[in-house]
Formats: C-alpha cells, structure tokens, sequence
C-alpha cells in the first residue's frame, strides 16, 4: 500500500510535463483556432487586395481605430465571464463625454473633465451592478434600459449638440492618449496593450479574478464558499463603465469632436470581439487573450471588406454571423462535452 | 467521547408548519452520525440550523464544544469548522482542479497576486496522498468537468479537510453515483474518520450509511425518532425499525418513537 501511494504521487508529479503541450492545446484550443482563423483571414485579404494588405498604412490604421472597441471588449470579457451581460456600454461612451463636457464647460480645465468623465463611467456601472444584483433584474433588460437612459439623458442636456475637443490638443491628455509614439504607433494602442496585460493580471493573478470565474461558472457553489459573488459582480460592471467611458474620451480626442451620439455603431464589433475571442455565452470561462485578438480580427474584417471593395453595408451581416458562427460553436462544443 | 455539537430542544417553524419540534442532537468529536429518515422528515431543515442557514425558534439550546451559542450564523457555523458538502453544487465545473480546491480561499503573495505556484503544489500533493488520484490523465491543471461523480465527491471532501473542518455534512453523497464511484465515496467518509473529524453522512440508502457510521439517527416527522449505536442493532433490526417508522411513526410496536433515548445505549 504504501509503495502504490509513492507510486501514484510520483506519477501525479511527472505527470505535468508529460501532458503539459497536449493539456496546453486542448485548454487554448479556442484560442489557437482563433489564431488560425485570424491569420486566414489575413491571408484572405492579402490574397484579394494585395496592395492595401502589403503597405504598412494599413496596419497602422488598425492600431488607431481597433483600440476605440477593444478598450471595452477586453473589460467586457469579465461581464461575459461573470455570467451576464451590458448592453449599455455605447451609451456610457457617451455619457462620460458628456460628464467632460458640463464640467469643462464650468471649470475650464481638462482634468477636472477627465476623471469626471470616468467617474460618470465608474457610476453608471455601479448601477448596472446594482440594478443586476441588488434588485434583480436580468442584464440583458437592465442594460437595455440604461442605455436608453443614458442616451436620453445626453440628449436631452446636450439639445443634440456636439461640443469641439480642440482646447485639449493643447494639453497632455492629447498626446498621452491619441499621439503617434515615435510618429508611427499610435498611443491608443499602447494603452490597450497596457490595458489588456493589466486586465489578464486581475482576471488571472488577484482573488478577484478568481472570484469572477466561479460566479460565472457555479454561482452556488461559489456563494457556499463564501465568495461575495454580489460584489464580483458589481466591480465587473464598474470596471466596464469606466473603460467604456475612456473609450469615449479617446474616440473624441481622436476626431477632436464630440457626438452626443458617440458610442453607436460600437456595439456589435464589441459583443462579436468577445465572443469570437472564445468567451462562453455560458459564463465561467474565457480569455483575455482571446478577446485581444478577436478584436484585431474584427478590426481587420472591418477595413477588409471596405478595401476588398465590398460595401460597408456588409460589415453587418459579418459581425451578426461571427457573432452567431461564435456562439454556436461554443454551444455544440458544450454539449459534445456533456 | 467529547461533544463537538449539542442541540436541546430544538423546533424550526415555518410560519404554522413546524419543520422541527424538539430535536435532541448531539455528536462527538470523530464520530460520524448517520442521519436517515424519509422524505419531509425534516433531514433539510436539521441541517441547515446547523449550518447556521436557518435560526431555530427560540428556547431551543445550541452548544458547540460545551459553549452555548446563541446566534448561530453561516459564517460563524464555517469559523467553528462546519463544512457541508452538496453534490450538485459543491465544484466549479470548468476550472481546474487547483482553482477548485482552493475555491473561495485562494492564497495570496505579499503583494496581493495569487500563490499559483503554490496552490499548484499543495494539490498535486492532496491528489496523490487525500484523493488517491492514480489517473495520469488528472493534473492540477484539468478541468473538473472531466471528473466521475467519485472524483467530484473527493474533491469536495478533500478540501473540506484541507481547510481543517472539524464537522463535514455530506447531503446524499452516493446519489446517482455507480458500485464503484460509490465505494469510494464512502472510503472517503472513512478518510474523514481517520483524521479524527466529525462527519454527519445523510443519505436513503441505510446500505451506504450503516458500514461506514458509528450511530445511526433516525429522523421522522420532524423529530429524532431513534438513535442506535452501531453495535446495538444488525443491519437487518435496523431495516425492520425503518420499516416500521415510516408506517406507524414508533420505531417499536407499541412504543413511543421518543422513549429510545440514546444514552440508554452501551457504547
């Protein structure tokens, strides 16, 4: 008995490296298969615009735009990890630019409208959070209801109107945020990659992280272990509101203008990054990784069809099957699996 | 035998249902009770007063250790070291089994990251020593969806003990488990034994329960019907008594249900 005990524990111990690539494969294995799927597609475009595809202006034009729906797909990730969702997120876009707009209108300075601008992100998410998990209404119709909300709101305090970015192309936070590191890369890329290292630390690395796959995947079992599932969730949406909300700071400064509409046309490229990037409609698992590049995909889609002459029009129907080509996969997966 | 958990008198009820009316409990500690009764015999309710999920109704009397409690709360049943494990809803399917066992008490570094290295470790090591995991194909890493029903019960278990709990209520463990997922459950039920914890083991099947259990309780209607040291009474005397409870309410022909205290037992 014991020789067999030292036996299995040796087996458990050299087991790892053994099984460690193929264990690697089949865990990643949406992830790589997203890979794949990115690079045919590349391949695809170079094959039908080789001219567009071989220039680097391309590629820069990518880094410029992709970060726009990518800063919110990445905290997304955790929402649809968590198990529910936020529709409301084009419209918190929006509404930290209008929170820049009141009060850099009263006071003059920048800063005072920037971190208002997350601030009204970092409120909106919390009520999201609240109106989910306090009194419990679904996600899908609790964030259905404050976008339209919060579009309201806009409307009505804006009248319709934009307002110029111009006074801030004087200061920092242009440069900081939209400036073109070294004259080539854009800033937004950098603090998307920033974003997204700092988003995989807390989904992997904190308690919090944790605590955001178990509510998704056992929702009981994670409150009977004494996970504060209630907070998870509420910090999931927060984390959200305020990316949402310094997207819509970045998009403004890039165009130097603000829309009151702001944030539409951002929704489905956003949900079909998430779900392209292997993030189960089930909750429970997902992957930082895999939302990155998804969006990369869906960026490149994007600027594919217009260059592959295709009109825009099309990028719809692309998104609606990616979403759907997506989420199906993961639903026969699942099943198999079962 | 110490005490480990008293209950006197005890009643729950819920507005004019009574789920309990004084229920006279008590296990040492490292003794594993077998809990059986028929459905509606308030199994569930008992359980979750333990577990301090529901209060009782006042003038009942809780001890733990000897120490009258008199609030007893969910969190403050898991400080006193009361763990129950559910089948259902005990594992995280599709995390790893590291992220399992550590669920909700995950161990962090000085700078607030998660200990994985470590949590790692620690599981590898209760994997081939607690759970007597031998399949190569499970590492610390697997996802539990992967595991037999078995397994899964050994997982929960496991970390039960590994978070010292001092009483494991395990509701309906074998349930919908085969011949030999269910052996090894109940040798988990042994394990807990061994490491001189307390376990109350509920289940309907008295052929799971009377081999691994030191007394058995009978529950009926919302009271303690009987209680039988193990050496008092065969398989089949218990069987008979069952029988009879469910049917008549008296574990003896004749007898009220109540008159078999178990302090008249020779232990």
């Amino acid at each position: 008995m014991k020789s067999g005990e030292t036996a299995t524990a040796k087996a458990a111990v050299e087991a790892p490296a053994a099984l460690g690539f193929k264990r690697f494969f089949r865990r990643y294995s949406m992830q790589i298969g997203i890979l794949f799927v990115g690079i045919f597609i590349w391949l695809l475009f170079l094959a039908a615009a080789p001219r567009t595809f071989l220039s680097s202006s391309i590629y820069i034009s990518f880094m410029s735009t992709t970060p726009f729906f990518a800063l919110m797909a990445l905290p997304l990730t955790y929402i649809i990890i968590v198990g529910e969702i936020d529709l409301s997120f084009p419209s918190i876009m929006s509404l930290g630019m209008l929170a820049f707009d009141v009060t850099y209108t009263m006071t003059g300075d920048v800063w005072v409208g920037f971190f208002s601008c997350i601030l009204a992100g970092v409120i909106a998410g919390y009520l999201n959070g609240v109106l989910v998990v306090k009194i419990g209404i679904p996600s899908l119709v609790a964030t259905i209801g404050t976008q339209y909300l919060w579009r309201g709101v806009i409307l009505v305090v804006t009248n319709g109107q934009g307002m110029g970015m111009t006074p801030i192309q004087d200061t920092i936070l242009y440069p900081l945020f939209v400036g073109r590191i070294g004259g080539v890369i854009p800033a937004q890329f950098a603090w998307t990659i920033g974003i997204a290292l700092v988003l995989w630390l807390i989904l992997n690395r904190t308690r919090f992280g944790a605590h955001v796959y178990l509510t998704g995947d056992n929702i009981g079992s994670a409150r009977l272990m004494g996970v504060n599932v209630d907070s998870t969730k509420i910090w999931s949406f927060i984390i959200l509101g305020a990316a949402a909300a310094f997207a819509g700071f970045v998009v403004s400064e890039e165009v130097l203008y603000y829309w009151p509409t702001l944030g539409e046309g951002y929704m489905m490229n956003t949900l079909a990054s998430v779900f392209l990037g292997g993030t189960s409609p089930y909750g429970g698992t997902g992957t930082i990784l895999g939302t990155f590049i998804a969006c990369f995909i869906i960026g490149a889609i994007n600027a594919g069809i217009v260059a592959a002459g295709m009109t825009a029009f099309w990028t719809n129907v692309i998104y609606g099957l990616i979403v759907l080509i997506s989420v199906s996969l993961q639903a026969v997966l699942i099943k198999r699996l079962k | 035998m110490e005490q480990f958990l008293q209950m006197k008198n005890v009643s729950k009820t819920f507005g004019e249902v009574s789920a309990l009316h004084d229920v006279n409990f008590e296990i040492g500690t490292n003794e594993i009770v077998g809990l059986l009764g028929d459905n509606g015999a308030g199994k569930s309710t008992f359980v979750k007063i333990i577990t301090g999920y529901h209060q009782p109704d006042p003038g009942g009397e809780f001890y733990i250790k000897g120490k009258k409690i008199d609030r007893f709360t969910v969190p403050e049943a898991r400080k006193k070291g009361i763990e129950i494990v559910y089948q259902e809803r005990a594992l995280a399917d599709e995390q790893s089994l590291w992220r399992n066992i550590f669920l909700g008490r995950e161990t962090v570094n000085k700078w607030g990251f998660l200990d994985v290295k470590g949590m790692r470790n620690e599981t590898r090591k209760l994997m081939s020593t607690a759970m007597g995991f031998t399949s190569k194909a499970i590492t610390p890493e697997s996802t539990v969806r992967t595991f037999s029903g078995g397994e899964r019960q050994g997982v929960a278990i496991t970390r039960a003990l590994y978070f010292k709990a001092e009483l494991i209520i395990l509701d309906e463990p074998t349930m919908g488990l085969s011949l030999s997922e269910t052996k090894k459950c109940l040798d988990f039920v042994d394990q807990i034994k061994s490491e001189g914890k307390s376990c109350i083991f509920i289940d309907h099947n008295i052929f799971h329960v009377y081999p691994v259990c030191d007394r058995i309780v009978v529950m009926d209607r919302g009271t303690v019907a009987g209680q039988y040291r193990k050496n008092e009474l065969t398989l089949q005397e218990l069987i008979d008594k069952l029988y009879l409870v469910a049917h008549t309410g008296s574990l003896d022909s004749g007898k009220e249900g109540q008159d078999m205290h178990p302090e008249g037992g020779t232990a």
